[in-house]
């Protein structure tokens, strides 16, 4: 069958279209950094503003803030696209699904999780984290985002044709993120106590290989149910 | 091979076969598990740590290990229904997820009593209870993803997807006591040597361990000929049997 264009050109193409589109409604990726941030500044309202507390739960504050914003913006990955009919051409169209659906996952994780590590560091001055803990802080987002993104992608392509989707989603993904929850909190943790942390990051770096190559065909099957 | 399997894919095959092997499980059930926790509770010698509150072990571990065998079970059942599309299977994943959810819940329970008097506390955030715990939340998004849909056919592929990736957790729970260090106890029963518990004690446990699992497969089955029935309404044989069952 002729595929009409390669592999790599129908990758860039979706890539640069989600790119597009999100550039065009900036909301989209703002309003999850302003949640993320939002979140994390009510911490030190609600838990009082002493230093030492603080230092001790950033990792968490930031990493369960992490997840509910990059929840909360999967959550519109595939509805518009379900809604005006493209994710059907996507599913007829001759090139592999898990290819399309890998690039529409990237163009999720530049949108959403790339901000979010570039503004962390911030975060951590906010809760007063051990200074020696912002690069663990940053390697772990920058290898865990994604994992959330392709994960989380799953849940989205199971729900996308459902009206109430939204808070089944949070029951259906929030089992999925706790490993990387809890693998990335223990690297900043260790990190903060001038421990060695590269287990816990070669961990979460073999969470993301494995659902890099997993998860693709697992949320191409999904859409295939949901779209029916 | 296949074909003679095949032929059990039908409806009514599948609610029938469910039916002549429902006595045989619940009846093992009964007397498996009947006999191991009497002669756990009231026969077994008496730990010589813990004294007489050891003895939840003849609930806590069955609940635990078949909560975990239940969920194989259900993804399997989801494997074979995606790959093959056989509904039969879809079925008998859909029957069997509350089961296991409650099977882990008990797990999760008697556990919680179990430590407050060891441990000195209910709850602790260690490996094997948390891994427990997220298999329990698995269990319920898979449940509630099936509920959630109209169509049950496609409801039936997406939580047999979301089952599926779900096994994941299954060797975490496994292996937690080992990878990590944990105030939950390793294994005691060990399939290739020696198991580190007395016979006394132990033939009681595994009595019950697979009187649970043959009542999680009576469970199933009586669950598995509801669920027949509920997608087949429609069926001349289901009428049938309604209106043989209205005018007894």
């Amino acid at each position: 069958m002729n595929r009409g264009i390669s592999y790599t050109s129908a990758f860039m193409t979706l890539l640069k279209r989600d790119l597009q589109i999100a550039v065009r409604h900036r909301g989209d990726i703002f309003n999850p950094l302003l949640f993320f941030i939002i979140v994390v500044t009510l911490f030190p309202l609600g838990i009082g503003p002493e230093p030492n507390i603080l230092t001790r739960v950033a990792p968490g504050i930031i990493w369960v803030a992490a997840l509910l914003a990059s929840m909360l913006s999967l959550e519109r990955l595939f509805k518009a696209d379900f809604s005006d009919g493209s994710l059907e051409q996507m599913l007829l169209s001759p090139q592999p699904l898990p290819i399309l659906v890998l690039a529409k996952v990237l163009a999720h994780w530049i949108l959403t999780g790339v901000p979010l590590i570039l503004v962390s560091p911030l975060l951590a001055v906010l809760l007063h984290l051990e200074s020696s803990s912002y690069v663990a802080l940053m390697a772990t987002l920058a290898l865990g985002t994604p994992v959330l993104s392709l994960l989380g992608a799953i849940g989205v392509a199971l729900t996308v044709g459902l009206r109430k989707g939204g808070v089944l989603l949070t029951l259906l993904i929030l089992p999925l993120y706790i490993p990387v929850l809890i693998f990335a909190t223990s690297a900043i943790d260790a990190a903060g106590m001038n421990l060695p942390y590269d287990g816990q990051l070669a961990i979460i770096g073999a969470m993301l290989v494995g659902s890099l190559i997993m998860a693709p065909f697992a949320i191409g099957a999904s859409l295939r149910v949901s779209t029916n | 091979m296949w074909k003679w399997l095949n032929s059990y894919a039908d409806p009514q095959r599948s609610y029938n076969l469910a039916g002549t092997l429902l006595p045989w499980f619940a009846g093992l059930a009964i007397a498996l598990i009947g006999v191991g926790t009497i002669w756990g509770l009231l026969f077994a010698p008496m730990d010589y740590q813990q004294g007489d509150s050891f003895r939840i072990i003849y609930i806590h571990v069955p609940a635990a290990s078949m909560s975990m065998a239940a969920y194989m079970g259900m993804a399997t059942a989801s494997f074979i229904g995606i790959v093959w599309q056989i509904k039969a299977a879809d079925w008998a994943a859909a029957s069997i997820a509350p089961i296991g959810a409650v099977m882990t819940f008990i797990a999760l329970f008697t556990g919680a009593t179990w430590g407050k008097p060891m441990w000195g506390t209910w709850w602790v955030w260690d490996a094997r209870l948390t891994s427990e715990l997220v298999l329990l939340f698995l269990y319920l998004g898979v449940i509630a993803l099936y509920a959630s849909f109209e169509d049950k056919v496609l409801a039936a592929r997406a939580a047999g997807i979301l089952a599926i990736v779900g096994v994941i957790n299954i060797p975490i729970i496994k292996y937690s006591v080992e990878w990590w260090s944990s105030l939950h106890q390793p294994a005691t029963i060990k399939i290739t040597e020696e198991s580190t518990m007395t016979g006394d004690m132990l033939y009681p446990l595994l009595m019950n361990i697979f009187g649970f699992g043959m009542m999680i497969g009576a469970l199933t089955l009586v669950r598995f000929r509801a669920e027949v029935l509920a997608r087949n309404g429609m069926r001349p044989w289901v009428r049938e049997l309604a209106n043989a069952e209205a005018t007894k």
